[in-house]
Order: C-alpha cells, then sequence, then structure tokens
C-alpha cells in the first residue's frame, strides 16, 4: 500500500524502483506488438486504463462504484456517434467520449457523493441500471446491435489508424499519459487530501476541508478517465455496444483491481492483463470463462486480500 | 467584543425520543479554559458534537463570536476557527507525524485542489510543520508513522496538528483518557501551554487534571446542567457528589 515513507527520487518524485518499472513497461511496449495479436493487446491496455481509472477511486477515496460500465459505455456511444455520425477526426471523438464520461460522473457523483459505504455502491448500481436500459431502449445506440463499423480515421490530420500498429502506439502513447496523471493526481497535493480523508474523514472535516467537494472531484475524474477508455475501446474494436454500459462490464472493473491489488499503482494493469489474458485463451470454455472467473474473485478475497502487486509489494515491503 | 468567545441557548438534542442534551445554556470565556465534566452518558460528547455541527440540535441556537452558526457545516465551523478533537484519537494513521501536521497547514495555506502539481510542493511546508512538532515534544518521531507511536505521543500530535491552523478556540474531548500517569501530566502541561492566547474547552475525568487547569467547569448529568463555576464551588455541591456517587464515577 502506499503512505510508507520511501526516499523518494527529488527530481521527479516517482521512487527509484517505480521509475524503473516504468521504464521497463514503456519498453515492453514498444516491443509487445511484434509479439502478440496489437489488437489483443491494445484490449489489454484499453481496461488497464479503466482499471487504473477506477482504482483512482476505490483504492485513493474508498469510494466502491458499482457503477462505472455508466461512464465507459456511454463514453464509448458517444465517441462512436461522434466518429460515425457527425465524421468527427479521432482525437475529437475521443475527446467528446471523455467529456460524456466527465458530465455524467459529475450527475452520478453529485447525488452519490453524499452517501456512505454499501448505500454509495447501489446509488451508483442504480444509475448505471438506468442507464443501461436507456441505451437499450434509445435509437441512437442501435440497441441490440450497437453502433457498428466506426471508421477509424486518421488522428491530427497525420496518422493513418486505420493501421493497426499506429493505432496501437497511439493507444499505448495514450495509457501511458493517463496513467502518469493519475500517478500524478494520487502524489499531488489534492491527492494527499484525499488519502487523509480516506484515512480519517471526520478529522478531515474537523480541519475545515469540505470533504464532499474533494470526493466529488476526484469522482468526475475517475469518471472522465473511464470515458477516455471506452472512448479508446470504441475506436479499436469500431464498436459500441450494449455489454459496454451492462453491469457485468462494472463488475470486471471491480474484479481487475482486486485481482492486481487495490490502491496499488501497478495493480489495476496487471489485474486487467490477467482478466483479458484468461477471457482471451479460456475462450474455447465458453460459458465456463465466468466460473472461473469467479473462482479467481473468491480465491482472491479469500487469499490473497492484496491481490497480486499488493502481495509483492508488501513481500518486498515497498510500494508498488 | 463580548467576554463570551461561545454561547449556546437551550441546547437540546434528541435521539429518537431519548435527550441526550437538555436545554443547556452555555457561556465559554474567552482565553480561559473551561470543562465540560460528568459521568459517562451525560452527553457531554453530544455536546462537542452539536457545538462543531457533527449532529444537528433539535432546538436551541449556538453563537460564536457574536455569530449564530447553528446552521453553518462542520468544516465551516473549523474555518472560523473553532478546531475540535475527537473522543478516540483523531490522527490520519498511516501517514507520517510531519504530514499529518502538512495536513492542517496545506488547508490553511491553500493549493489543496492542486491535482497537477507534485506532492513535493507540500515541502514548503516542512519547516513551520517541524516548529510545531517541536512544540508539542515529538521531535524525534517526525517521522514515524502516526500508527507506530504509543497512545499518548499520537494525543500530542492531534494537538500539533490542531495548532496548525492557530485557532482561536480548540474543543479536546478527554485528551487524557486511557493515559498512564506520566502522559497524562506531559499532556495537561501541553494543554496550559497551548491555552495562552486562546480558548480552550474540554471534555475530561481526570479530575486533578480538571481542578489544576480549568478557569470554569460546567458539570453535566443526564443532559441537563448540574453545576457550574470554578473546581472549589463545584466540588462541594451536594448534587455533583449525588451524581458522581450515583454513578459510580471515581
Ligand atoms: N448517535 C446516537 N444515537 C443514539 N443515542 C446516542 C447517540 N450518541 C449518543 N447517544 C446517547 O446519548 C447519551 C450521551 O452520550 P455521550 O454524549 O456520548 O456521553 P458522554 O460523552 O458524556 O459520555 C448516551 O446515553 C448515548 O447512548
Ligand atoms: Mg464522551
Amino acid at each position: 500500500m502506499s503512505g510508507s515513507p520511501t526516499p523518494h527520487a527529488k527530481e521527479t518524485g516517482m521512487p527509484k524502483h517505480q521509475r524503473a518499472i516504468v521504464v521497463a513497461m514503456v519498453a515492453v511496449l514498444l516491443v509487445l506488438p511484434h509479439l502478440l495479436y496489437p489488437v489483443f493487446v491494445m484490449k489489454v491496455l484499453c481496461f488497464a486504463l479503466f482499471a487504473c481509472a477506477f482504482n483512482l477511486l476505490i483504492g485513493y477515496v474508498g469510494l466502491l462504484s458499482f457503477g462505472h460500465a455508466l461512464f465507459f459505455g456511454w463514453a464509448a456511444y458517444v465517441s462512436a456517434h461522434a466518429a460515425k455520425i457527425w465524421g468527427f477526426p479521432p482525437e475529437l471523438a475521443i475527446l467528446s467520449g471523455m467529456a460524456c464520461g466527465a458530465v455524467l460522473g459529475l450527475v452520478v457523483g453529485a447525488l452519490a457523493i453524499r452517501r456512505q459505504g454499501i448505500y454509495f455502491s447501489m446509488i451508483t448500481l442504480a444509475l448505471a441500471q438506468m442507464a443501461y436500459f436507456f441505451a437499450l431502449q434509445a435509437p441512437f445506440t442501435g440497441g441490440e446491435d450497437g453502433l457498428q463499423r466506426v471508421p477509424r480515421g486518421t488522428m491530427f490530420g497525420l496518422l493513418d489508424l486505420r493501421n493497426d500498429l499506429v493505432l496501437y502506439y497511439v493507444v499505448a502513447a495514450i495509457f501511458l499519459g493517463a496513467f502518469l496523471l493519475i500517478y500524478r493526481i494520487v502524489h499531488s497535493p489534492f491527492g494527499q487530501v484525499l488519502k487523509a480523508i480516506r484515512e480519517n474523514e471526520p478529522r478531515a472535516v474537523s480541519l475545515g476541508y469540505r470533504v464532499d467537494q474533494y470526493k466529488l472531484a476526484a469522482f468526475v475524474m475517475s469518471a472522465a478517465l473511464a470515458g477516455l477508455a471506452g472512448a479508446v475501446k470504441s475506436q479499436i474494436f469500431q464498436l459500441a455496444s450494449l455489454s459496454d454500459v451492462h453491469w457485468t462490464m462494472s463488475g470486471e472493473v471491480v474484479l481487475m483491481t482486486l485481482v492486481g491489488g487495490l490502491g496499488t499503482v501497478f495493480g489495476p494493469i496487471v489485474g486487467a492483463a490477467v482478466i483479458i489474458s484468461m477471457q482471451n485463451y479460456l475462450a474455447e470454455l465458453g460459458s465456463w470463462v465466468t466460473v472461473v472467473q469467479g473462482v479467481i474473485f473468491v480465491v482472491c478475497v479469500l487469499a490473497f486480500r492484496r491481490g497480486i502487486v499488493g502481495e509483492i509489494a508488501a513481500k518486498l515491503k515497498k510500494p508498488l | 467584543m463580548s467576554d463570551f468567545i461561545l454561547e449556546t441557548e437551550a441546547l437540546t438534542k434528541e435521539f429518537r425520543g431519548f435527550v441526550a442534551v437538555n436545554g443547556v445554556s452555555l457561556k465559554v470565556k474567552r482565553n480561559s479554559i473551561h470543562a465540560l465534566i460528568g459521568p459517562n452518558g451525560a452527553g457531554k460528547t453530544t455536546c462537542f458534537n452539536l457545538l462543531t455541527k457533527f449532529l444537528d440540535p433539535t432546538r436551541g441556537a449556538i453563537r460564536y463570536n457574536g455569530r449564530d452558526i447553528t446552521r453553518l457545516k462542520p468544516a465551516d465551523i473549523a474555518r472560523q476557527g473553532l478546531v475540535r478533537s475527537f473522543q478516540i484519537s483523531a490522527v490520519f494513521p498511516h501517514l507520517s507525524v510531519l504530514e499529518n501536521v502538512r495536513v492542517a497547514l496545506q488547508r490553511q495555506r491553500g493549493s489543496s485542489f492542486d491535482f497537477w502539481r507534485s506532492e513535493r510542493v507540500l515541502d514548503q511546508y516542512n519547516e513551520r510543520a517541524r516548529e510545531l512538532i517541536d512544540w508539542v515534544g515529538l521531535s524525534e518521531f517526525a517521522d514515524t508513522i502516526a500508527v507506530e507511536m504509543p497512545y499518548g505521543r499520537k494525543r500530542a500530535l492531534e494537538i500539533a496538528t490542531t495548532l496548525a491552523l492557530d485557532p482561536e478556540m480548540m474543543l479536546l474531548d478527554e485528551p487524557t483518557a486511557g493515559m498512564g500517569h506520566e502522559d497524562v501530566g506531559r499532556i495537561a502541561a501541553l494543554i496550559k501551554r497551548v491555552a495562552q492566547g486562546r480558548t480552550v474547552l474540554m471534555v475530561e475525568h481526570n479530575l486533578s487534571v480538571v481542578a489544576d487547569l480549568s478557569d470554569t467547569i460546567t458539570v453535566l448529568a443526564r443532559g441537563e446542567v448540574l453545576a457550574e463555576g470554578n473546581y472549589e464551588t463545584v466540588s462541594k455541591n451536594p448534587d455533583v457528589v449525588q451524581a458522581y456517587m450515583g454513578a459510580g464515577h471515581g
């Protein structure tokens, strides 16, 4: 977990061992599309981003949202619609999706943030379900079919995203940028207040912090970044569909974060990689994948409470 | 300005029919140490929660510096200079002692919404934080994680954190509860120093601390004010003796 006083590298603010991991991650990202199918790696990155955004809320503010598919899925619809119907270039289509995530985050956050614990989670779930049924009925989402054949287009008038490899490096850059942004948010003066609120909310209030404002700000950031993930997803697969707004998507992101390690910097990435790989390589098992996922979830909760990265960090006594 | 920094008028709190605080009118003199005592369950903590708006009063009014604060939010009460501690230790357990104090300094001096800057900008508060930490006698603990400190030290840290806001008035809920003899002495001496130039309202069970520190004592029993005055007067009051004996209190 975070919070222990590790000697910080003065120049970057990131401890040395974490910086080494980031460098290694960049190196791996550069060669990976030459070893694995690029679309698969992009899918992992997209969900890793989604899980990192989710972790910002659960891991650093202690708020468990059961409705993050709402931001992911609606951002996917909006950016798909922007690209396909309005003819937006990809950068603007993606930004539209992110903005949609932020706005929905503001609305849902404002309604949910005053509730504590399970009530908070229930409200996010309820609102996400409402949004799901709306997506099911509304004409512009394409109902059961979803929005298909979303054009990939040319980014900044330069990068032809129809080329899988070009798209891959764009997605990798977006992922890395968002990852570093989340790292910065968590390790900023604002992040320090979030930590204080999570540690002892009444005390933070008694020191004069209007904690609802901080929670809402964190909620909007998390929703906007989840939206970014959803928007990128619709570019990769050229598709936005009901499964993106379905509650199982909210469940999957919880699972990824738990498996990787809640409140760790790298955990959500590892969790996303594990879950997506499993879905991919165990695909021939059909519906058994869900059962396997369930078993993993139970094992994690019972045996590795801190998740994969959390357990390693505890062994090494270093925040990861 | 009035002699009284904090006044309440017939303050009442009911929990589903149970009256925990009943018509309490309290007047706390500026720059004094005022103790609130009484048997367990008398309503002292509830009183604190009302004064700092962690609870809404069922009836009654609270005035602070002549202003009605009955409808304010708890964070805004703190911003007006009325800062409380809690009966159960109020530290941020997994932050270091230095970071604990900085959280308070950061609130007062801004930059708390800066999510794009590195947390290293908080180093600008280190000097002031270390002064406060030295002042409460925790110099050698500055880099210790709060949760790893002994209980008495945590209470000293709470006081340093509260002092970081330079509050006009401090509310301390049982600052010496559960402490060994030595720690009690240390915290009592600290409170005396803290109270220079500010007002302290405290709930305290240790009667020798109360006798030593307080200018005024209010005795609560079953949510009502039983007696008020200096230690001499209050300790001779037969109702007070009765209440304490009746509750089996030492
Ligand atoms: N939130 C609450 N709901 C119901 N009853 C409460 C609540 N808080 C306190 N009480 C009751 O009010 C009475 C006074 O409690 P408290 O103020 O904590 O006493 P003290 O601090 O003097 O020991 C007790 O009987 C307690 O059970
Ligand atoms: Mg009490």
